[in-house]
């Protein structure tokens, strides 16, 4: 069996700040890190290989520098992985994305010679797009089932899985289907493992990170990079914030008291 | 494709680096460079005061949508035992106001079992037509399904706009639609209008953790389709209108679904609706501990509120996970939203901030949320909730006299 897991490398936001002066995003000493959720991923696909036979294979698609998050995914435990690194690949939607990566995983699978079953593994979503398309997109383009937002999952047999869709605060609703399966997880599925020392020694000497262009995947312009995107990126803004900001003063029996009498101006009482 | 300088235009004024969500332009020399982060997303080229960005499309032979050929607007309905999902209500409000301005009818598309009774309501909330697809399975959710009617429909009549609620269901189906008809497709909008003259839908959304709004357009296809965000627009005001109903039996083949569902698990215990609450209280670091997070829970109850709590309330478990507010937990948008003892992080910020009224309660005056929040007291949550709270039945008593 074959488990891909598709990752993206992502400034770590949360420690984005906006600069008040300049009103724009404060870039310096900012890590690039691994999304949240695709860590989540591997440690699945890792778990899924202590039980049977598998060979683990990352993907991802950015500039040169994503080559430290394949790495990072080596360290962990992957078998093998691949960076789709090309200009051509560079103002992507979701849409030229996942095009991308459904050709690298049908070279993958055609180079194996192997008539094996796969199962492609996703982040549910990347927390700098947040768009949570890319997979569900990837499984329409390859023509197999899908289960998003999973946040537990077993294989049955050989060819089914059953997972644990979370689709609603208060459900929870329990899928079956069959093999080969797209499955976007939550950060709940599981804890990722720090590497070992002897894995991060791998990742660099042992194991390989193989860069495809557009060329080595074959890619018809049209359908890759901004070109082969539907929507674009019109305008770029950083919110204003809203109204006015009062901050009441005198005793704390006198702020409650107008604080009351505002939320009653403005009709919350 | 490609983005380049003009050299002899670039001044080296920076104002594009400051611009650059990406970290994707550099001055070098006085001149600006792009670099490998560059993600071509035209920021820079807005941002430049002598027109010295140049971002080119190449033009390759796609076949072109004739853009003229698709009319009108759809709403596709979200469903959980026989109840039509509120956000689907939203986005009829939202659709109505769109397809004003573009003179066309606005349709509702419902995929489901058990509705023959219950089309006749949505006639108050604006809608010209329901697409109705009825068939016995359908009464529960099947994204193999969903795509495969949906697509078949919107191939079929052509909408120029199509509307989705940002739910875990609406995002599973929308992106496999979208892929199935080369269509562009926005996630999680949290603002919708039209450019009337080319008819484009501009879609804002947050992006970059919420720190950035981005508005996208889908300017040479169609349909543009859009998941939108669930408690963003207010639900129209109920008024009867004729509407024409179209009802499609469809028959499902076996093969049409690999997937069964093997059961559907509630919750046992009642969980909170933050998404769909009038006012949340919310506490973070500053309530102190757990014993301290009844006093939150005394004033929601004072407010008939809810309890929300920030990442920190969450990870030091003195609140379920389930409060969780911001960016990893709930995005809520109710009319008031007071923040006790919340710093202000803007992983908290991007779940409230849609909120319509905002109250601070924090003893560092120099807290960030004091930015974000509309009324602000600075002092100890600890002694001034009781007040409020002494002070709130007051006003509800006048109020009952």
């Amino acid at each position: 069996m074959k488990i891909f897991v598709c990752i993206k490398q992502v400034p770590g936001i949360s420690e984005v700040k906006i600069d008040p002066k300049t009103n724009t995003l404060i870039r310096e000493g900012i890590p690039s890190i691994i999304n949240p959720m695709d860590k989540n991923g591997i440690e699945l696909a890792l778990k899924i290989k202590e039980e049977r036979e598998a060979e683990v294979i990352a993907i991802s698609m950015g500039p040169s520098q994503a080559e430290k998050a394949l790495r990072e995914a080596l360290a962990m435990g992957a078998d093998r992985a691949f960076l789709l690194t090309d200009r051509a690949f560079a103002g992507a939607d979701t849409l030229a994305t996942s095009h991308a990566l459904a050709l690298s995983i049908k070279k993958i699978l055609n180079d194996s010679k192997k008539d094996e079953k796969y199962i492609i593994i996703c982040g549910t979503q990347a927390i700098d797009g947040d768009t949570a398309q890319v997979g569900p997109e990837l499984a329409e383009e390859l023509q197999i089932p899908q289960i998003t937002y999973v946040q537990k999952f077993e294989l049955k047999d050989d060819d089914s899985i059953i997972a644990e869709r979370v689709f609603r605060t208060e459900e929870i609703v329990v899928i079956e289907t069959k093999l080969p399966v797209l499955i976007s997880v939550l950060k709940q599925i599981n804890t990722p493992k720090y590497p070992t020392m002897s894995g991060i020694i791998d990742a660099y000497e042992q194991k390989e990170v193989t860069k495809l262009d557009a060329k080595a995947l074959n890619a018809d312009k049209a359908f890759i990079g901004l070109t082969g995107s539907q929507t674009e990126v019109w305008k770029i803004f950083i919110p204003e914030r809203k109204g006015e900001h009062i901050k009441l003063t005198g005793t704390i029996e006198e702020m409650s008291r107008e604080l009351c009498q505002k939320l009653k101006e403005d009709k919350i009482f | 494709m490609s983005i380049r300088i003009d050299d002899e235009l670039c001044t080296g004024c920076g104002s594009c680096v400051a611009s650059c969500p990406y970290g994707g332009i550099e001055i070098i020399d006085d001149k600006a460079h792009i670099t490998e982060d560059c993600n071509l997303c035209g920021a820079c080229v807005e941002a430049c005061t002598v027109e010295a960005i140049i971002l080119e499309r190449e033009e390759f032979k796609v076949k072109r949508v004739d853009i003229s050929k698709y009319k009108g607007i759809w709403v596709i309905a979200e469903h959980y035992k026989d109840k039509i999902h509120d956000v689907a209500y939203q986005l009829l409000g939202k659709g109505r106001e769109l397809a004003d301005i573009l003179k066309v009818n606005l349709t509702l598309v419902i995929l489901g079992a058990n509705f023959d009774n219950l089309l006749d309501e949505f006639s108050y909330y604006g809608v010209d037509e329901i697409i109705y697809v009825k068939s016995k399975i359908l009464k529960d959710y099947y994204s193999d399904l969903y795509v495969k009617v949906l697509t078949e429909l919107i191939s079929k009549n052509k909408p120029e706009i199509i509307l989705i609620g940002a739910t875990p269901t609406g995002r599973d189906f929308a992106p496999r639609v979208a892929k199935r008809l080369n269509a562009g497709l926005t996630a999680d909008c949290t603002g919708l209008d039209i450019d009337a003259e080319t008819r484009n839908l501009l879609q804002t959304r947050p992006t970059f953790g919420g720190n950035i709004m981005a508005t996208i357009r889908t300017p040479r296809s169609r349909p543009q389709m859009a998941t939108v965000r669930p408690g963003i627009f207010k639900t129209p005001e109920k008024v009867k209108k004729e509407i024409k109903i179209r009802k499609i039996d469809y028959d499902f083949k076996e093969k049409d679904t690999v997937s069964k569902i093997v059961k559907i698990i509630t919750k046992e215990k009642v969980t909170v609706n933050l998404e769909e609450a009038e006012i949340i209280v919310s506490g973070g670091r500053g309530v102190g501990s757990k014993e301290n997070f009844k006093i939150i829970e005394e004033l929601a109850t004072t407010l008939n509120a809810e309890v929300g709590g920030s990442r920190v309330a969450v990870e030091l478990n003195w609140i379920d996970n389930d409060h969780q507010v911001g960016q990893t937990g709930k995005t809520v948008s109710p009319r008031l939203y007071i923040a006790c003892g919340i710093s202000g992080a803007i992983q908290h910020i991007v779940g409230m901030q849609n909120s319509d009224i905002i109250v601070a309660i924090n003893k560092d005056e120099n807290a960030p949320i004091f930015k974000t929040a509309h009324y602000g007291i600075v002092g100890d949550l600890h002694k001034v909730i009781p007040s409020l709270i002494k002070e709130i039945k007051k006003v509800r008593a006048e109020e009952t006299i």
